[in-house]
């Protein structure tokens, strides 16, 4: 497949990594912010690649990890109703909330299906005229034009069956979030691409001078992330800090303007829990007034129990790039993708479920997995 | 930010009971909740030798005579896609079970749940492939049963197939029969069936000139055994992919195994199509492809024999039987890193980006 297969070519990436060899001097912590880029770093086996002097640390960057569980029980609340059709990504059904899964909630008769995009849902409500279409819109900067053009188009076609569950968190703040922390262990960033598509890096620039810390805006094949990987560390041996675009092929620095300003029209900025960190001022996003209609949590006045989350997941410092997720006695044990504890363990994005799924297994007894090693460490 | 302990679980505790207490969708995927199943209920309820063995089909001793019996039912949606039909699935599907135990098939059962206001355009359509089926593998379907549910309590067509075959072995085939260094082949290309499914299936609006691989692989295997090549272990590979596959051989033999993911074929639709749904190629059904474990100095006289056959003229060796892992399937990566490949966990979900 052009565009794809040759940033995954096996002697470039031996090339780059050698590179990089070159101009290591002392160890450095990198911390890759989206969840796809740990995804592809694990399943390819990328840190077996790079020295043992060049620590990853995986990111807050998987929408399915952060939202928070009094979300994903509204979300089963409103899809338990017999009126409505639920609609969500496939990755968000087997995320726990505090009893149950949307999966669970499926197999006890509610019409949940998976979509590909909000406007598949969107049309789903323009064929059903009888039901409540509820569309999940979970994730960050890079769904959110689609969320919100699906919204837009139902106002103005007056699609008045079709509403969204919005749980939108954006990525600076989180970074800034991670930054501020006084065990904050990263030293360079490599920014999420796709994320960077939609709304540029401008934003990045004053946090890279105000903390001085270097942020690779960079992609997500094997090639990208060695090269993000390059970047940031040059950066940090010359003692720099400034933002670089190494995805230069989808990213300009204004980004996608008009995708920005849809974004702008439908959606305000709150403060906004993220699962496992907490409350992150300015850094999630929710309908603005005159669009409110169209919000499920007022459509349907569900009222959800504040929940307590397992005191044994470390997710959030995992989240957080503190802890990797072998740290976690849970971890493979108690918690697998099969019956997670926390949200990390269920998507492909989340940084446990890709060390359950990738990493080195080193020991087993009586077929149970009891230790288990990231691959290359 | 807030971190560490600051509340203490109670009731609410996130933490799902041991097992859910309700059948769901991924207990039918091939994967390890299915495996789950099967542990916890199904193999205590009617343990015996012939099935605790969990091969793709029971051996049974007749009087001498070897025979391996096996049963499969083909619940697919929608039942006629590009490349085949729910027809020639049943049929392949149980000719291909007793396959991987070295038999050649001696007659086939077909039971047919069939939903009220079916058309029978669609039934002619379905049973005709069965018959193309039937012949190609050489096998007959020589009893069968019919029922008839209300509208709304079945998909068009649910069909169960069984099958008897007389082993023509007398080679063990099968996950204990696995040594170090054995050779690892696959038959061809990986996932067409999968994504030839998906392609179809409403709401995807993707499609391609891609069709099921759907095929009978008595006739390949027939020939490896004429030839008297030792065959160690042979597996389909259908729901759950060649990842569940190895995972579940190596788990039955007590191996570890090593596959080079450069080696694997893929079609550039199936690989495309794959990159679109954010699925795996590893992990995506086959109804017409097989792994087989053969000693280091028969692979070549094995590749030959398999080129022959259209329906594994793309076969190739991926890998071998290691040491020093047992149960674990490792995997070099495309860029030359090394990973675990895990068995499928549950459905395979599409990602959100």
């Amino acid at each position: 497949m052009k565009f794809l297969e040759e940033y995954r070519d096996r002697q470039a990436v031996g090339q780059l990594a050698q590179a990089i060899r070159r101009i290591v001097t002392r160890p450095w912590t990198l911390m890759e912010v989206c969840g796809g880029q740990t995804h592809t770093i694990v399943k390819t086996g990328l840190q077996d690649l790079l020295p043992d002097t060049i620590t990853l640390v995986h990111g807050p960057g998987c929408p399915v990890c952060v939202t928070p569980l009094e979300t994903i029980d509204r979300a089963i609340a409103i899809a338990s109703r017999r009126e409505v059709i639920f609609c969500s990504f496939g990755d968000m059904l087997r995320v726990p909330g505090s009893s149950k899964c949307l999966f669970d909630a499926k197999a006890e008769g509610a019409d949940v299906r998976i979509v590909y995009s909000p406007l598949d849902a969107l049309q789903l409500a323009r064929r059903h005229p009888d039901r409540q279409v509820v569309f999940f819109a979970v994730g960050f900067e890079t769904t959110a034009p689609a969320n919100a053009m699906a919204v837009w188009q139902a106002a103005r076609e007056g699609v008045l069956n079709f509403s969204l569950l919005v749980s939108h968190v954006l990525v600076p703040p989180a970074m800034e979030a991670i930054l501020n922390s006084p065990n904050c262990r990263v030293q360079a960033f490599l920014a999420a691409g796709h994320v960077c598509t939609v709304m540029g890096f401008e934003q990045y620039e004053p946090l890279s001078s105000r903390y001085h810390v270097p942020i690779v805006v960079t992609g997500f094949e094997p090639l990208d992330l060695l090269e993000g990987v390059q970047l940031a560390v040059a950066q940090l041996e010359d003692g720099r800090a400034q933002v670089e675009n190494q995805y230069a092929r989808a990213v300009r620095r204004s980004g996608n303007r008009p995708a920005q300003q849809r974004i702008s029209e439908v959606f305000e900025i709150i403060p906004c829990t993220w699962r496992g960190i907490g409350e992150i001022p300015a850094s999630g996003l929710r309908l603005r007034p005159a669009y409110r209609f169209f919000a499920a949590e007022e459509r349907f006045h569900i009222h959800v129990e504040p929940v307590l989350e397992s005191s044994e997941c470390i997710a959030g410092l995992v989240l957080q790039g503190q802890r990797k997720p072998q740290d976690c006695p849970a971890f493979g044990t108690r918690c697998t993708p099969e019956m997670p504890l926390g949200a990390p363990m269920v998507s492909s994005e989340g940084a446990c479920a890709a060390y359950y799924h990738y990493g080195k297994r080193t020991q087993e007894a009586g077929g149970t997995v009891v230790s288990i090693t990231a691959a290359g460490h | 930010m807030e971190n560490g302990p600051k509340r203490q679980v109670e009731l609410s505790c996130p933490l799902p009971l041991p097992a859910t207490e309700r059948i769901l969708l991924a207990h039918g995927g091939g994967g390890r909740l299915m495996n789950q199943l099967l542990e916890t209920i199904f193999l205590p309820a009617f343990a015996n030798p012939a099935l605790l063995a969990r091969h793709d089909g029971a051996l049974l001793n007749c009087e001498g005579t070897r025979l391996a019996m096996t049963t499969d039912s083909y619940v697919v949606h929608p039942l006629i896609f590009p490349g085949g039909t729910i027809g020639d699935l049943a049929v392949n599907g149980t000719v291909n079970d007793l396959a991987m135990c070295g038999a050649r098939p001696l007659g086939l059962s077909a039971g047919f749940i069939l939903e009220e206001g079916l058309e029978l355009k669609t039934l002619r359509t379905v049973v005709e492939s069965m018959r193309e089926a039937a012949r190609v593998a050489g096998v007959s379907v020589v009893t069968g049963d019919t029922k008839v549910v209300d509208k709304g309590k079945g998909d068009g067509i649910f069909i169960n197939t069984s099958g008897v075959g007389v082993l023509e072995t007398q080679q063990p085939i099968g996950p204990a029969s696995i040594r170090s260094g054995d050779a690892v082949l696959i038959s061809g290309d990986l996932g067409s069936h999968g994504i030839a499914i998906l392609s179809v299936r409403e709401g995807l609006e993707f499609e391609g000139a891609i069709k099921s691989d759907t095929a009978s692989l008595w006739p390949p295997v027939r020939a490896l055994i004429a030839a008297g090549v030792e065959i160690h272990c042979l597996r389909d590979l259908t729901r759950g992919g060649l990842a569940s596959a190895l995972n579940e051989v190596a788990t039955a033999g007590g191996v570890g195994i090593a596959v080079d993911e450069a080696a694997i074929p893929t079609t550039e639709v199936v690989r495309g199509g794959c990159e679109i749904m954010g699925l795996d190629p590893l992990y995506v059904a086959n109804e017409g492809r097989f792994v087989a474990f053969v000693p280091e100095r028969e692979a070549d006289r094995a590749l030959t024999i398999l080129r022959e056959h259209s329906v594994s003229s793309g076969v190739v060796r991926i890998g071998g039987v290691v040491e020093g892992q047992p149960r674990i399937v490792t995997l070099r990566s495309r860029v030359g890193g090394n990973r675990v490949l895990d068995m499928l966990s549950g459905e395979p979900l599409p990602r959100i980006c």
